[in-house]
């Protein structure tokens, strides 16, 4: 697999080709819908674009309501990359999830923010995630909004991903065990750029994209991104 | 500064004091008390069950120290690290302790509470106390009413009815006596910054240095009588060098007496020996030895007292209390926490209910004087101090030390709601509860700050509003238990830092809370399941690797804990999973094995 690192802008300009790398280069708001709680391909997905961000020393502000930590757990830093710094903001409430990735946000010291949200609050609403978006743009920090049991409603977020596993590929020193994770990445609305559907797997500079699937899209959706998609 | 009228360092005892602004405006004024207890009388019950805020907790205690300060300190030791009062080698005269003696107390707080409930027996009607006591109920507590009817204090209720069969009983609850006590002592910090209860009925305060802030000695005492004279307290008072003078001459001296130096042994002399504060026994003892007053123990050689009370405690020595009365013999104000090094306060010229408009003047004043001192905050504390003799308090911790006015003020957006204001109060002090020595550096020459003070700001924000139990950072911990190999620390005492490196097997990405147990179907019983249902849902593992067989940590666990063999699984929708077994199968002298979900890997 081609793994040398082209930076994500660059990997969008030509959208025909299998995308070798991915990574945040653009610091914006994403956001990850997983279908299953106990599913672990979002986390990982959002890991492995995380390279650039961890070796910069920088911690990562993660932020969790209630129902994510028990539903999907608490992470778990020895599963996680070695030279992480992380803080962990556990919340009640939805209003706090957002309120603490915007102080995360204006924080200057803050590799990346990460908000896992459960459901579909109301306070998460187009306001609160063009808020999210511009402060990470101006900011030039990752904001990483993950929603589980939710419904791709309407958002800025610049691009929204659904992540789900795929059968991890085959470990060649032991055929019954999984070996190399793979998932199915499954971009279905971005700013600047075509939708599509790839397999995923870990890089070494980032997420490795392959078997680039074309979206058949209306006319009419690729011209507006923050239109409702599902 | 618009309508504040005074924002001031507190003057605090055995330090040099900074006046910071205007001087003090007298607070007490007739129409404004009046107005007061007319609020007070609409009240209903009285707040008596505020609880105080919580704290922060802080993994460390931090004491100033460090480098010489601007602030000077007299004595040898530091007051704050003695904890409990002044140091013992300076002059013990040197203080000005003010002691109030609350005459009946208990009775004056029920007649407060009753009057809220519009429920106040006329003044010509007796009313007692009573509790419990060996041979029936025991009066506790008269009214004027009953003193002029012949009850009196120790007296059985049944013998009290049969003298006035009009009495109204009243069930005391001392318990609650000396919760209000407390709440009123923290209450009259608003004089000055050290005092303690006394008990059973009174305040201790050790006003070195306060005074001043109110017109001098006798305008202090008159203002703190006057005050307490409105909630509905008879309050007695007298100001000496000591802490045994001022409990004598509140008690048994003239009114609003003042004890100097000079004056301590004229003033104290013809007190009665019970000045003392000694046991009754001890007071019988003397006045058969015909020594009635504090002049004429004075007056007996040294020698004899010692040799006589040699081995006595202290409340039957009068030869130690005498010590204690004079000086000899040190006795600080025993306060429940030490006070504030700094602190601020903006006395107000009326009641307000909102705090929000006085706190960047505070954070400014406070800040100049953390920053003269080379100190930072980690700690601050906003109190009012409410009329109705109440006070709220919210507080606030950081994770690095902070001078820096615009943040500590944001640290109190949207708390300061939780402050109850009452009826309003008429005065806001700001104090740093605890400072840690902080010079001013430069870290860099372009001019930004460095990342570590943004980062520390940002979690005390968080912490401040979410709580600080809520924003954690992962702390490696020495066991090889999974979910016990991490401990999640205090984003406010620890910096997140980076794991240790561990040759480790794979490890899942996300660790579940509570393992949740899964119900399986074994194809060997060696081995992993077939198939398992989690979360009401049937899985089928497609592949597997394991086991991995962590052992129970013996110094740490219970015994009979058994070990744990761990599967990393996928299952048929692809989801890679950590599963264990607890114990092994085929132990016949256990149950079956127990199966439960841990970790979720990527």
């Amino acid at each position: 697999m081609n793994s040398h690192f082209i930076p994500a802008s660059d990997a969008f300009a030509n959208p025909d080709p299998d995308q070798p790398s991915l990574s945040l280069a653009e610091p914006t708001l994403a956001e990850y819908f997983a279908d299953n709680a106990g599913d672990g391909g979002v986390t990982a997905f959002i890991f492995e674009q995380l390279h650039a961000v961890i070796a910069s020393g920088k911690p990562l502000l993660w932020v969790q309501d209630r129902m994510s930590q028990r539903e999907a757990g608490k992470p778990y830093p020895p599963g996680l990359p070695q030279e992480l710094k992380m803080i962990l903001v556990t919340v009640s409430r939805p209003v706090d999830a957002l309120w603490a990735m915007e102080e995360g946000l204006h924080c200057d010291a803050i590799g990346a923010v990460l908000g896992e949200v459960w459901g579909d609050p109301a306070a998460l609403d187009f306001t609160a995630t063009k808020r999210l978006a511009m402060r990470s743009e101006a900011r030039s920090i990752p904001a990483l909004l993950v929603r589980r049991a939710a419904h791709p409603n309407l958002s800025a977020a610049r691009q929204r991903w659904r992540i789900a596993s795929l059968p991890a590929r085959l470990d060649p020193d032991d055929n019954r065990a999984p070996g190399e994770p793979l998932w199915q990445a499954d971009l279905f609305r971005a700013r600047g750029r075509a939708p599509g559907q790839w397999v995923a797997g870990p890089g070494a500079q980032g997420v490795t994209l392959a078997h680039h699937v074309h979206m058949k899209l209306g006319p009419d959706t690729a011209q507006n991104d923050t239109r409702a998609a599902g | 500064m618009t309508n504040m009228t005074a924002t001031r360092m507190l003057q605090f005892p055995g330090r040099r004091t900074t006046a910071l602004a205007a001087p003090a405006l007298r607070s007490a004024s007739g129409a404004r008390l009046s107005q007061v207890r007319r609020m007070m009388d609409q009240a209903g019950a009285p707040l008596w069950g505020m609880q105080p805020a919580l704290m922060a907790p802080l993994s460390c205690s931090i004491r100033p120290s460090g480098p010489a300060l601007p602030v000077t300190q007299r004595g040898a030791a530091d007051p704050l690290d003695t904890g409990d009062g002044p140091a013992t080698d300076r002059d013990a005269l040197s203080r000005r302790i003010v002691s109030m003696h609350l005459k009946d107390f208990a009775m004056a707080r029920w007649l407060r509470w009753a009057a809220a409930r519009h429920d106040a027996p006329p003044d010509d009607l007796p009313v007692i106390l009573a509790a419990e006591g060996a041979h029936g109920p025991v009066v506790t507590a008269t009214n004027r009413a009953a003193i002029l009817a012949g009850l009196h204090v120790g007296a059985r209720v049944v013998d009290m009815r049969a003298l006035c069969p009009q009495v109204r009983i009243v069930r005391a609850d001392p318990d609650g006596d000396r919760a209000a006590l407390d709440k009123l002592m923290l209450w009259t910090r608003r004089w000055c910054p050290w005092t303690a209860v006394d008990d059973p009925d009174g305040i201790i305060m050790d006003t070195t240095g306060s005074d001043h802030l109110w017109g001098g000695e006798a305008a202090l005492l008159r203002a703190i009588e006057g005050t307490f004279g409105v909630l509905g307290f008879d309050a007695r008072l007298a100001m000496a060098p000591t802490h045994g003078a001022a409990w004598a001459l509140a008690r048994y001296g003239s009114l609003r007496a003042i004890a100097t130096p000079e004056t301590l042994a004229r003033l104290t002399a013809p007190l009665p020996a019970r000045a003392l504060r000694l046991d009754a026994n001890t007071v019988l003892l003397l006045q058969r030895l015909g020594l009635k007053s504090v002049g004429d123990l004075v007056a007996v050689p040294r020698a004899s007292l010692a040799r006589r009370f040699a081995r006595a405690a202290l409340w039957q020595n009068p030869l130690l209390r005498l010590d204690q009365l004079q000086g000899r013999k040190p006795e600080p104000v025993n306060a429940r926490d030490q006070p504030p090094r700094f602190a601020v306060q903006a006395r107000l010229p009326e009641p307000v209910q909102d705090p929000t408009p006085y706190l960047p003047d505070l954070c400014v004043a406070l800040c100049e004087a953390l920053a003269q001192a080379g100190h930072g905050a980690r700690q601050v504390t906003v109190t009012v101090y409410r009329t109705d003799a109440e006070v709220s308090h919210v507080t606030a911790a950081t994770a690095r030390a902070s001078r820096d006015p615009g943040h500590l003020r944001r640290l109190f957006d949207d708390r300061l709601e939780r402050i109850n204001p009452g009826f309003g109060f008429e005065l806001i002090t700001l104090d740093a509860d605890t400072t840690e020595a902080l010079q001013a550096v430069q870290s860099d020459l372009n001019g930004r700050t460095d990342d570590g003070a943004a980062l520390a700001q940002m979690v005390d924000r968080l912490s401040a509003k979410l709580g600080p139990g809520l924003v954690c950072t992962p702390s490696a911990h020495a066991s090889h238990i999974p979910e016990r190999s991490l401990v999640w620390a205090l984003a406010l005492s620890q910096a997140p830092r980076q794991r240790d490196q561990l040759a480790c097997t794979q490890r899942p990405l996300r660790l579940l809370d509570t393992p949740e147990e899964i119900h399986v179907l074994y194809a060997i019983p060696e081995g992993p399941p077939v198939q398992f249902r989690w979360r009401r849902m049937s899985h089928r593992i497609s592949r597997f690797t394991g086991p991995e067989r962590i052992a129970p940590e013996w110094w740490n666990d219970r015994p009979g804990t058994l070990l744990r063999d761990y599967y990393r699984i996928e299952d048929d929708s692809s989801r890679r999973l950590w599963i264990y077994r607890v114990g092994i199968y085929g132990d016949e002298e256990r149950a079956p094995p127990r199966w439960f979900m841990h970790g979720i890997f990527g």
